[in-house]
């Protein structure tokens, strides 16, 4: 188990490097310099270029820069306010788009987990053709189509929900984009934990398992699905970017103040730095649940937690 | 069944051999069916699957032949006909489809108009034709560049296998969004750079399906027989292994569609879709989002349009996966 | 025979299969008796309906699976004591599982690398019958599996309750697997092709102990196998099925050393042997026949080279040979011609004879 971790490790610390690596090159490969003001004469820029030492080979530049992006310091935004320190505009965000994040994650998993169990229990009855129903939905349908729905519903016509995200209203404005947001994710997982969990229950261990005499509830908690969340793991990288691209869409379509909106305002304004900044963030949270993903999956089944003896 | 054998019941030659023409009955009992006509016949019988083609079949109609049916053009702008609720033609006389009028206007416009006077219809019509033009190119290609990875890879296995795999595992870890968001920021986006964009970062799945069947394949013996014989690895890779994977790769690039359309409204709607005036489905979505509490009819066309291509497109993707392969892994 | 106590009575039992190409009917009026300490063995083709007759007894069943009719009498010791006798195809569920179930009637699968739930260790997936059937504690279940693993021939046993199933080789599973079975204490042990996933050398091995638990414990078994070699080494009684019927039932000696049934022969026949001097291998042509379509006459007939029109026109009923001899063949009926068995077979079975009376009867 320690070796399977070990390795893990390493090649999510090499990908961050390589994501490093091509965010680099690409922010070299940029049009125009730090220094835009035409104010300045030809020998104050080669001043400043030999100041910020932009001169210097590009391994040395390369190594600056990761330490830098490793500290935390993303440099400075150009466009959307200028010489703002790129990690002041991302704090008030970052926790914004991480709560909107983490609800639709676990409401989602939670949702869409018993919405399949059932779905495979109950196989063939109205429950399961709802659940695939909602499944199939779920999956097709990109998150600003339930966003609009949502909203178009809930906080135009029945004025239940805010429309736009305040902060004075938290929570209660968080509900409509986390529901948007957690759609796919309810979807996918419906879908794999009721497919899982089918499989499993036609295994010959659940046969086993049942000639003993258990009740059928113990046999289900504790056999079969114990079997098929192990599969359903598999599944959580596509979910884990569905959730990013998701929340730039929702915050988008919420108005949310967060780091998805700061994003699409980034693009759309050419401002590289935040954009780099921010798709270092997002890749960096990307390669850290996977590993994280990676360790579940190896507490979970005990034929990678132990290794194969005699 | 009867314990007693009543022999007078009993016709008087029961007790001869039995001729040879009852041995053809054993052989109706299997009829020899080609594997395409099974997976025909099972993909028929998913009635989701079945609706699922036929819209897609209608939309991509509606693609190729709207614009042309229609007398207005996606790109000319009325400033005298901006933002008309759809009317239609019959259905208008039942009150709904009727049409506002912000301005006096006689003219029919099925969709409505945009917010510059566009035709919707047509610019819908347009639109989708782009978001199919877009998404099957871009699929396309990177079908072609996994499937000959995934051979490449698969087949001559060994440090070949486990150097291009690594390379797949790290490229893997970076979220596709990025990458595309990345690429389309040096290159400005435009139909070309969209695809290529896509294109880039769509071929690791289809890579990764066509090696796990190349090695399946591989272990199998007619592989071995087919190297003893002497024959080129060429011929075994094309012969012999793509045809077994074929069914894979069929369902992988069903599902790569869905994926690409949404992948290119995704990037219109952060604003690195097509520029107009051209049209896709996203960037339309995106261009309604802004009126669409006011003026709901501008988003709710090609949104319709996308949800439903994309549910169709997921369901006959879904049904062809259960016809070709009813045991294969569901990804 | 001194006292021989019935434990099970099965009695034209019919079960059929609903599928979307028409209704299966996989077992066709079987009967057949077991009595207590004895071994009843079970043998067939894949598809003859033998593993869904034992199910049907055990209470397992899929969801579009039926029991047309029939009865299955089990009679068994109940909780005060007292002899019990209940159809258990008339039971539910729920009754099947609190009473039967694991506590009277268990088990052995016959792929132990996929019978066990891989991500549970062994000691609990062997206590959780013992704790559920007879509410033992943690620590009195894990010493009774303790002591059922030292029984089933696992050494280092305390080591082994740790571990989990993909650390332990097939052998050693299937011995788990039989240990769990024993581990409420049935009077019926159900095995269905046991020693099949298994090496030949750890086959014996598995047999024997089954053999010895059997013994020791008195318990009735119902050994299902396509391996006439297993039946002849376990086996008191045999029952020949072929397309979900009983063709031939007899004692051991009755099927191996005067088979009267042409299934049978082809069999017997089909076994290899070191010492026939025939340079093919005999097997018996075609394939077992689809269970959808309604079957007229025999089912056999149509692999049958001794068959006759009678055989096409009607289903032949049970013929007694002896006491406890029956087989279901027109060739036992009067008027029917007199047919011997196949000349390499009956070689087969004279050099057999001889050998038993050489070296003893075992």
């Amino acid at each position: 188990m320690k070796k399977y971790i070990f390795k893990r490790v390493v090649i999510a610390v090499i990908t961050v490097l390589v994501i490093l690596l091509i965010l680099y090159l690409m922010l070299d490969l940029m049009p125009g310099s730090p220094f835009n003001d035409e104010k300045m004469t030809a020998e104050q820029q080669a001043a400043l270029y030999a100041k910020y030492g932009l001169n210097d080979p590009f391994p040395v530049r390369y190594l600056r820069y990761v330490r830098d992006m490793l500290k935390g310091d993303f440099g400075i935004s150009y466009a959307i306010q200028k010489n703002c320190p790129i990690s002041t505009m991302l704090k008030a965000r970052v926790p914004i788009s991480l709560r909107i994040g983490l609800q639709a994650a676990v409401f989602g998993t939670f949702v869409g987990l018993i919405l399949g169990i059932v779905a495979a229990i109950k196989r063939n009855s109205p429950w399961d053709t709802v659940a695939t129903t909602i499944s199939v939905l779920g999956v097709s349908l990109p998150s600003f189509v339930f966003a609009l729905l949502l909203s178009y519903l809930f906080s135009y016509k029945l004025k239940v929900f805010p429309l736009l995200y305040s902060s004075k209203e938290a929570f209660k404005s968080t509900i409509l984009p986390t529901i948007s947001l957690s759609m796919f994710t309810i979807a996918s997982i419906a879908r794999y934990s009721r497919s899982e969990l089918i499989e499993v229950l036609n295994s010959e261990y659940i046969l086993l398992a049942d000639s003993k005499g258990i009740t059928r509830t113990r046999l289900i908690c504790t056999h079969a699905v114990h079997n098929a969340l192990i599969g359903v793991i598999t599944v959580l990288a596509p979910l884990v970017v569905n959730l990013m691209t998701g929340s730039l869409v929702v915050e988008k379509a919420f108005s949310i103040p967060g780091i998805g909106s700061l994003y699409i305002k980034a693009i759309q304004m050419n401002d590289y730095n935040v954009t780099l900044s921010i798709s270092f963030l997002y890749s960096v949270l990307f390669i850290f649940t996977m590993l994280l993903v990676d360790i579940l999956y190896g507490i979970i089944d005990p034929r990678i937690r132990l290794a194969k003896e005699g | 069944m009867d314990e007693t054998f009543n022999p007078a019941a009993s016709a008087p030659d029961d007790f001869r051999p039995a001729t040879g023409d009852h041995r053809e009955e054993e052989q109706k009992a299997f009829v020899n069916q080609s594997y395409w006509h099974d997976v025909f016949h099972r993909f028929c019988a998913n009635k989701g699957a079945v609706i699922g083609l036929i819209f897609i079949v209608l939309i991509l109609l509606f693609a190729i032949f709207g614009p042309m049916l229609s007398h207005y053009s996606y790109r000319t702008v009325d400033p005298l006909s901006t933002n008309l609720k759809p009317r239609i033609p019959g259905l208008e006389k039942l009150g709904i489809f009727s049409g506002y009028n912000d301005s006096v206007s006689t003219a029919y416009h099925y969709f409505g108009t945009d917010n510059l006077g566009r035709d919707l219809f047509t610019r819908v019509a347009q639109g989708t034709r782009v978001s199919f033009e877009i998404a099957g190119l871009a699929v396309l290609c990177d079908v072609l560049l996994g499937v000959v990875y995934g051979l490449v890879s698969g087949y001559f296995g060994g440090k070949v296998d486990m150097v291009m795999q690594r390379i797949t595992e790290v490229l893997n870890s970076i979220p596709t969004m990025i990458v595309v968001t990345l690429l389309l920021l040096i290159i400005k986006p435009g139909m070309g750079s969209i695809i290529i964009a896509m294109m880039l970062t769509g071929w690791i799945n289809m890579s990764r399906i066509v090696r796990a069947q190349v090695l399946k394949v591989k272990e199998q013996e007619f592989v071995l027989a087919a190297n003893t014989i002497g024959d080129t690895n060429r011929n075994i890779i094309f012969k012999e292994i793509l045809p077994n994977a074929m069914g894979q790769i069929i369902v992988t690039f069903m599902f790569s569609i869905p994926n690409a359309i949404f992948m290119e409204a995704f990037l219109a709607f952060i604003g690195l879709g097509i520029p107009a005036p051209m049209a896709s489905l996203g960037s339309l979505i995106n261009d309604g989002y802004k009126s669409a509490m006011i003026y709901p009819h501008m988003i709710l066309s090609p949104v319709i349009i996308l949800a439903l291509l994309m549910l169709s497109f997921n369901l006959f993707a879904d049904g062809l996966r259960d016809a070709i392969d009813p045991q294969m892994k569901q990804i | 025979m001194a006292e021989r106590s019935r434990i099970l009575k099965v009695r034209d039992l019919d079960v059929s299969f609903k599928t979307t190409n028409g209704s299966v009917s996989a077992v066709r009026g079987v009967n057949f008796d077991l009595y207590k300490g004895e071994t009843v063995a079970i043998v067939g083709e894949s598809g003859s309906g033998k593993s869904v007759t034992v199910k049907t007894i055990m209470g397992i069943k899929s969801n579009n699976e039926s029991i047309d009719s029939g009865t299955v009498e089990f009679t068994y010791n109940g909780d005060n004591g007292e002899t019990v006798t209940e159809d258990l195809a008339k039971l539910t569920p729920r009754e099947m599982q609190r009473r039967i179930k694991g506590k009277r009637i268990a088990m052995v699968f016959q792929d132990p690398m996929t019978s066990l739930d891989p991500t549970m260790s062994i000691e609990r997936q062997m206590c959780e019958g013992m704790r559920y059937h007879f509410k033992m504690s943690r620590k009195e279940a894990s010493q009774r599996a303790l002591e059922l693993l030292q029984q089933v021939g696992i050494e280092d046993a305390e080591k082994r309750l740790k571990n989990y199933p993909h650390q332990l080789s097939g052998g050693m599973r299937q011995r788990v697997v039989i240990a769990i079975a024993l581990s409420c204490n049935p009077e019926l042990l159900i095995c269905d092709e046991p020693t099949t996933a298994l090496d030949v050398t750890i086959q014996a091995r598995i047999l024997e102990l089954i053999m010895k638990l059997q013994e020791e414990r008195g318990i009735s078994v119902i050994f299902i196998t396509h391996d006439l070699g297993v039946v002849a080494k376990v086996a008191d009684y045999v029952n020949v099925m072929y397309a979900g019927k009983i063709v031939e039932k007899g004692t051991v000696d009755d099927i191996f050393y005067d088979p009267r049934h042409p299934y049978t022969w082809g069999l017997l026949s089909s076994m290899p042997d070191t010492s026939t001097h025939d340079d093919r291998l005999y097997t018996i042509p075609g394939s077992p026949p689809n269970l959808i379509n309604n079957i007229t006459g025999d089912a056999f007939a149509v692999r049958n080279p001794y068959a006759m029109n009678i055989d096409f026109r009607r289903e032949p009923p049970m013929f007694r040979i002896n006491d406890h001899h029956e087989a279901a063949t027109w060739l036992l009926a009067e008027g029917a011609p007199h047919v011997e068995m196949p000349e390499t077979l009956k070689r087969r079975i004279e050099k057999a004879k001889k050998e038993a009376e050489e070296y003893g009867a075992v």
